[in-house]
């Protein structure tokens, strides 16, 4: 990023400065190479939208998102409640990531345990920089191109966002085409509750692929997503078929990225 | 007289036998762990009306979900009908009502009719459905011999029981359209009274023509139907709170005790967020003894066993009438995984019927040796769920089987170290680093200087 200088809550608060809002970036976004680029677009559309925002850096610790949905309570309460006390320590306000589980956990998960804040998925803030006109985009990369949207879990069923990812996509004068199995039916990419970082259970077919099959049924060139490890299973759906070459796995902010020439 | 007194006495068996047998389900669900579901109540009646008495989310497959609520009507309204059939029983009366409709009387009998012929005509689909398209969800592992009889049994009983009520009225609208003269030389003149204008009822005219002419055949056929069709009812509603059909009843209740969080906000357990702020406090001492009072017993976390779960989640597995739209969304199922949200339903309910007959026969302190995960329940299929929610999105009365996967789940983690090998490795770089793969916190900003 040698745009702009990503700063952290402690060095804002060092210098007497109160962001916007906090971006929490979320592990995947912070270390995996795929959804690192996700998160780079998002900090990039962030500083062209004139946003004023800051990171936790190494502050930041797993929401417990993996432990709470496969049942470890403890390390979930205790992920928590370190992170509602650097939050609470930096009086934080308002915060937005782009990452659905992340999302889900601050929003819902966290009240219970003191730590109250506005969250917003990047999805939703991308949208509301957009009708506020702080953020503007052309179409032109997207033109003629097919695309379909695949809706994680976590913002969808779990939380019922369905509308601010496709409002982005009509504003980039996409016509989306929907997947079969979309909003509240849509079929899970089979990352969530922790069976990322487990084999899945004996069965047929991977749930991935399943997903992946449905949405090369519509021949798109771009598989929308809006979700790190939504991301990562499509595009592994993708590779095992072999479609790398004529299919993009994108999220919704590399979109807007490219459409905004970031 | 004597048909009075008959009447009356299965009457009286009937509701003594239902009351047993609701209080036995009732105080199997009781077994549960207590929890207090009482906010937001005028949310919870719309909810109520919206889904159960208004079906919405039956309809989201129209097929089924139409010829449902044909049924639905067809029986919330034929018990009005069923009303008149029983004060007519117990005071020898016929036809009590129209005494008070007059002329309206045929015009409600003839909805009636149109009711049960729409009920007839959707038993009939459902059961093609099931047993001639053999539709993939009612063919699946957990739909073994009884679940599948259970419900040709009830679609059959249906089916006879508005043929018995459309033939009792075609013998009864003949003898009706007969002067009361003609009926006295077979003392049959108390078939009179209804304002028949020389015409059958709207559905039952079309069995006329296949009844005998003589009058005593007739009003033979009427009784006939008359008892078969209420002594029928009388042994469903002892049928149904032993089958999966309870769900007429309790539809209602466990729609009301919703889940109205967002759906992906899991419980969160408060006896371990007492430990874990012990363990973060650094002025906690370990070692001082409990306040006075308070017990120092050590919680259990998650679930084992039916009473680990709360009555919520009993009540939802006596809810559930196993039509299994949440195991067709499943992911897991659809990919040919051994979990299906119906089979936890089931299993919950099985293993709930077995420790409270267990209860009942040895006293409170019975133990059987099995548990709801384990004998019922396995492992594998706890660890197949991804959380997606669409088991509970499609369910159409609002049952959870995700929060008791999640509670076997933690009973696994918590109480048993039991988690699958990957999982733990997950668990200590959550632990250790933060994150759940190993990576070094420190470098958790380095995306930041790249490019």
């Amino acid at each position: 990023m040698s745009e702009f200088k990503v700063r952290t809550m402690a060095e804002m608060t060092a210098v007497g400065e109160v962001p916007e809002v906090l971006f929490w970036v979320g592990c995947a976004g912070s270390f995996d190479d795929r959804a690192k680029k996700i998160t780079k677009a998002f900090a990039k559309i962030l500083h062209l939208s004139g946003v004023k925002f800051a990171v936790l850096g190494t502050e930041e610790g797993c929401t417990g998102d993996p432990a709470k949905r496969s049942g470890n309570e403890f390390l979930f309460q205790m992920q928590a409640m370190m992170n509602i006390q650097v939050l609470n320590g930096y009086e934080v306000k308002k915060i937005v990531t782009t990452c659905p589980h992340c999302f889900n956990t601050l929003k819902n998960e966290y009240p219970e345990l003191g730590g109250n804040y506005e969250v917003v998925h990047h999805t939703q803030f991308i949208n509301s920089l957009l009708n506020d006109g702080k953020l503007s985009v052309s179409g032109g990369s997207f033109k003629g191109k097919k695309i379909t949207f695949h809706d994680p879990c976590y913002l969808g069923r779990a939380n019922g966002v369905y509308e601010a990812p496709r409002e982005i996509i009509q504003k980039l004068d996409i016509q989306l085409t929907e997947l079969r199995r979309c909003k509240s039916n849509a079929l899970c990419c089979g990352a969530g509750g922790a069976q990322m970082f487990k084999e899945a259970e004996k069965g047929n077919k991977e749930i991935n692929i399943e997903r992946t099959e449905e949405a090369l049924e519509i021949k798109p060139d771009v598989i929308a997503a809006g979700c790190p490890f939504c991301n990562t299973m499509m595009t592994d759906g993708v590779k095992n078929f072999e479609k790398e070459g004529e299919v993009q796995v994108l999220d919704i902010a590399e979109m807007v990225a490219q459409a905004a020439d970031l | 007289m004597i048909s009075s007194l008959v009447f009356f006495v299965l009457l009286a068996i009937t509701s003594v036998a239902f009351y047993i047998r609701v209080k036995t389900i009732t105080s199997n669900i009781n077994l549960g762990r207590d929890v207090e579901i009482s906010d937001n109540p005028s949310l919870r009646w719309k909810t109520m009306a919206r889904v159960a008495l208004g079906q919405s989310k039956m309809v989201t497959r129209p097929v089924a979900g139409f010829m449902h609520i044909l049924i639905y009507l067809g029986f919330i309204i034929i018990n009005l009908e069923i009303l008149e059939i029983i004060l007519d029983g117990l005071f020898g009366t016929h036809r009590i009502f129209s005494e008070f409709l007059g002329g309206l009387y045929k015009p409600f009998i003839n909805s009636f009719e149109v009711l049960a012929l729409g009920v007839l005509v959707a038993c009939v689909v459902f059961l093609a459905r099931r047993n001639v398209l053999k539709l993939k969800r009612f063919w699946s592992k957990e739909m073994t011999s009884w679940p599948k009889s259970d419900a040709n049994i009830i679609l059959i009983v249906e089916i006879l029981l508005m043929t018995a009520f459309l033939t009792m009225n075609a013998a009864d609208s003949i003898l009706l359209n007969t002067p009361p003269l003609e009926l006295g030389r077979f003392s049959l003149e108390h078939y009179t009274g209804v304002d028949m204008n020389n015409s059958g009822f709207v559905v039952s005219q079309l069995i006329v023509p296949l009844l005998p002419s003589d009058f005593t055949s007739l009003a033979f056929i009427e009784r006939a139907c008359w008892w078969f069709h209420i002594v029928g009812i009388f042994a469903f509603l002892n049928y149904v709170p032993y089958s999966k059909h309870f769900h007429i009843f309790l539809a209602f209740p466990n729609t009301y005790y919703s889940n109205l969080k967002n759906k992906g906000q899991f419980n969160s357990l408060e006896a371990v967020t007492k430990e874990v702020q012990l363990m973060m406090d650094p002025s906690a001492d370990p070692y001082v003894n409990p306040p006075e009072g308070e017990t120092t017993e050590v919680p259990k976390f998650g679930a084992k066993d039916v009473q680990d779960l709360t009555w919520k989640q009993l009540m939802d597995a006596y809810s559930c009438t196993e039509c299994g739209r949440c195991t067709s969304v499943c992911p897991a199922n659809q990919t040919g995984k051994l979990l299906s949200p119906r089979k936890i339903m089931m299993d919950t309910r099985d293993r709930l019927e077995e420790f409270g007959k267990g209860l009942d026969a040895n006293g409170r302190d019975y133990k059987d040796g099995k548990s709801l995960l384990g004998s019922y329940i396995s492992k594998e299929e706890v660890w197949a769920c991804t959380t997606c929610n669409a088991c509970t999105d499609a369910c159409p009365v609002n049952i959870d089987p995700l929060s008791i996967i999640i509670d076997l789940r933690q009973h696994l983690v918590m109480e048993e170290s039991a988690a699958p090998a990957e999982l733990n490795n997950m668990f200590s770089n959550v632990e250790n680093n933060g994150a759940p793969w190993q990576f070094a916190q420190a470098d958790r900003l380095n995306w930041a200087n790249e490019d």
